[in-house]
C-alpha cells in the first residue's frame, strides 16, 4: 500500500469518525464508538511497550488505574480542576512506570518474567487501593459529584461553556481527541530515532546494544510513554463515569483489553489497536445481541468468543488485522495491474 | 589503538581467557586465530563490554574502557559483529543498517540516507528493501558488517565474518574488508579461513586454551611448532618437520 493511499484512507476515516454524531443520534451507537476509541487508546498504550518494544506487560491496568485514581482524587480531595489535574495524572503515572521499569529492566527481566512483574504490581496496587482507605476511600471507590455550577471548585469536563451540541457529545469528542493525540504521538515515534531503537531492542537486544543503543534507557523511555498514554484512558474513564473503584481501576479486565486490541489488530502498527478494538467490540456487541435472542441474557459468552478469536489470530494472523488488510490490498492491487 | 592488558575471565572452574595481553595498532588489520574453544569470542566479548573481565584492563584510544557498557563503547568508536549473526529479522536491510547509523545521526532521514550509502559500500544496494530474515548466510554476514560500519567505527571487531561462505563470496568480502581498512578503520578479526588470514592481516595472534601462544606476521606464526601442535595435536610439529627434512634431503640428493 503506497504511503499516499494510506494517508488518504486514514484522513477519510478520521473525518468520518469525527462527523458521526451529526448523523447518528442513537445513544447506544455513540456509547459503542466511545468505548471502542477508549479501548483503542488503552491498546495503543500497551502497543508502545509491547508491540514496538517487545516487552509484554500483563498489568497495564496499573497505569490505567493510577491515572484514573490520581485524576479522581485530586478533584475529590483538593478540588482541582480536571483540566489541571490531568497533567498530574499523566506525570504521576509515568513515574509509576519508571519505577516498575527500573526494577525490571535494571535486572534484565524479559519475556514472561516481565509479564509477571507487571501483573504483580497491578495486583499490589489493587490491594493497596482497597486497604489505604485514608487516601483512596478504599473499596467504596471515589464518587465525583457533578456540579451544576462550573465556576465552583469541584467541576468536571462539563462542556457547559460550549453549545448544546458539544454538551451532548462532549465525551465523544474528548475521547476522539485523546485517541488522535495518542495515535499521532505513536505515528511520530515510529518515524523517529527513538522508535527505530525501540524496534531494534524488540528484535534483538544484544545487537541493539552492540550498535550503540542504550537498551536500558530506551526501555525506560518506552514504559514511561506507555504509562502516560494509558493514563490518558484512565483520566477519560474517571471523567466519563465520575466514579472509580479498585476493581475497575486495577482489576485484570483492563490489562487484558489493553493487550487484546493490539494483538488482534496488529502488533507494532499505529492502526492496529483501533482495528482490534473495533473488531472485538463489534463482535462482542453482535454476539451479545444474538445470544440474547436465543438464550436470554448470558453475560460472559462474548468473553469465551474473545478467547477463541485470540487463539485464531495468533495461529493464522501473526501480523493481526493490519497485516491482513495489507496483504489483501497487495493482492487486489497486483490483480488489477496484471 | 587497542591495548588489552593481562585480561582474565573464568566461567566456573574453566579459565576461558587467562592473563591475555595484546595490542592492535592504528590503521592495521590484526587477526586472532586459534582452535575451537580457545576463547577468541570470549576475548571479543571482554573487549566490547559484553562480559566484564575478572581482572586486567582494556584500553581504547588511550582510555580505560574496561567496565563500560557495550553501547557506550560503540559510541566511542569500537564496534563488534557477532559470530552467530543477529539481524533484526523483521526489518528491511535498510532499516537494519539505519539502526546503526542512528548512533551518530538523530534524524530518521539522515540515518536512512546513510544506510543506503553504507549498503553500496558492501555491495548490498539491491537488497535494501528485502527483509533481513530472508537473506542468505552471505547476505546476513554482509549485513552484520554493514550495520557495524554504519556506526562510523574507528576500530572494527569482526568475529568470523567468512565462516559459511564459499570461495567467491570470501574473495568479495576480503576486498570489502581491505577497502574498509583503506578508508582508515582499524580492524581486529577472528577467522578460521587461513587463506583470508594470510592475505589480509598485518599481524596475527594465536590463542589456545585462553593463552596467547604465539604472535607475529602470519607466515612466521603458521610455521611456529607451538601453533601447529595446538591445531594438530602433540607431536605433530616434529612429524611435519621430519617430513620436511626428508623431502628437502631428497631435493638436494636429486639436485
Amino acid at each position: 500500500m503506497s504511503n499516499r493511499v494510506r494517508l488518504i484512507g486514514w484522513c477519510t476515516f478520521l473525518v468520518m469518525l469525527s462527523l458521526i454524531p451529526l448523523f447518528i443520534t442513537s445513544g447506544r451507537w455513540i456509547d459503542f464508538l466511545e468505548m471502542t476509541m477508549f479501548v483503542a487508546v488503552l491498546g495503543q498504550g500497551w502497543n508502545i511497550l509491547g508491540g514496538y518494544g517487545g516487552q509484554y506487560s500483563f498489568g497495564n491496568a496499573l497505569f490505567f488505574g493510577t491515572g484514573a485514581y490520581i485524576q479522581a482524587l485530586l478533584q475529590f480531595k483538593f478540588g482541582l480542576s480536571p483540566w489541571f489535574s490531568l497533567w498530574f495524572a499523566l506525570a504521576g503515572t509515568a513515574l509509576v512506570g519508571a519505577m516498575v521499569g527500573y526494577l525490571s529492566f535494571r535486572y534484565g527481566l524479559r519475556g514472561s518474567y516481565f509479564a509477571l512483574i507487571t501483573l504483580a504490581f497491578a495486583e499490589a496496587f489493587h490491594v493497596l487501593s482497597r486497604s489505604l482507605t485514608a487516601i483512596t476511600e478504599g473499596g467504596h471507590g471515589v464518587q465525583l459529584t457533578l456540579n451544576q455550577n462550573p465556576d465552583q471548585a469541584i467541576s468536571t469536563f462539563q462542556f457547559n461553556f460550549a453549545g448544546e451540541f458539544l454538551k451532548a457529545y462532549g465525551f465523544y469528542y474528548t475521547i476522539f481527541s485523546i485517541m488522535l493525540i495518542a495515535f499521532c504521538a505513536v505515528w511520530l515515534m515510529e518515524r523517529s530515532r527513538f522508535g527505530a531503537q525501540l524496534v531494534a531492542v524488540r528484535e534483538n537486544e544484544d545487537s541493539a546494544e552492540a550498535l550503540g543503543i542504550n537498551t536500558f534507557r530506551v526501555k525506560m523511555g518506552a514504559i514511561c510513554f506507555s504509562a502516560s498514554i494509558t493514563a490518558m484512558a484512565g483520566v477519560y474513564y474517571t471523567q466519563k463515569f465520575l466514579f472509580i473503584e479498585p476493581g475497575i481501576a486495577y482489576g485484570p479486565a483492563k490489562s487484558v483489553e489493553a493487550l487484546f486490541a493490539p494483538i488482534v489488530g496488529g502488533l507494532g502498527t499505529v492502526i492496529g489497536p483501533l482495528l482490534g478494538s473495533f473488531f472485538i467490540h463489534g463482535v462482542g456487541e453482535i454476539t451479545k445481541e444474538m445470544i440474547g435472542h436465543v438464550l436470554g441474557n448470558r453475560p460472559g459468552v462474548d468473553l469465551i468468543l474473545f478467547g477463541v478469536i485470540l487463539v485464531l489470530v495468533l495461529a493464522f494472523l501473526p501480523r493481526g488485522l493490519a497485516g491482513l488488510v495489507e496483504d489483501l490490498w497487495k493482492r487486489i492491487f497486483r490483480g488489477r495491474n496484471a | 589503538m587497542l591495548e588489552v592488558n593481562a585480561v582474565c575471565k573464568k566461567f566456573g572452574g574453566l579459565n576461558a581467557v587467562s592473563a591475555t595481553s595484546l595490542v592492535v595498532p592504528k590503521g592495521k588489520i590484526v587477526s586472532l586465530i586459534g582452535p575451537n574453544g580457545a576463547g577468541k569470542t570470549t576475548l571479543f566479548a571482554l573487549i566490547s563490554g559484553f562480559l566484564k573481565p575478572d581482572s586486567g584492563r582494556v584500553y581504547f584510544d588511550g582510555k580505560d574502557i574496561t567496565n563500560e557498557r557495550p553501547h557506550s563503547i560503540c559510541r566511542q568508536g569500537l564496534v563488534r559483529t557477532f559470530q552467530v549473526v543477529q539481524p533484526f529479522a523483521n526489518l528491511s536491510v535498510k532499516e537494519n543498517i539505519a539502526v546503526g547509523a542512528h548512533t551518530r545521526l538523530a534524524k530518521r532521514a539522515d540515518a536512512l540516507a546513510k544506510a543506503t550509502e553504507v549498503a553500496r559500500l558492501v555491495g548490498m544496494e539491491k537488497m535494501l528493501k528485502q527483509s533481513a530474515g530472508s537473506l542468505t548466510i552471505a547476505g546476513r554476514k554482509c549485513l552484520e558488517l554493514a550495520r557495524a560500519l554504519s556506526t562510523e567505527p574507528k576500530l572494527l571487531l569482526l568475529d568470523e565474518v567468512m565462516a559459511g561462505l564459499n570461495a567467491t563470496e570470501i574473495q568479495e568480502i576480503v576486498k570489502i574488508i581491505n577497502g574498509i581498512r583503506d578508508s582508515g578503520v582499524t580492524i581486529f578479526l577472528i577467522e578460521h579461513v587461513m587463506q583470508a588470514v594470510m592475505s589480509l592481516s598485518d599481524y596475527t595472534y594465536v590463542l589456545n586454551q585462553g593463552v596467547i601462544i604465539a604472535d607475529g606476521e602470519p607466515r612466521e606464526v603458521t610455521s611456529n611448532p607451538a601453533v601447529i601442535e595446538a591445531y594438530l595435536g602433540h607431536g605433530a610439529a616434529e612429524r611435519i618437520a621430519a617430513i620436511r627434512t626428508v623431502s628437502s634431503r631428497k631435493e638436494t640428493a636429486d639436485a
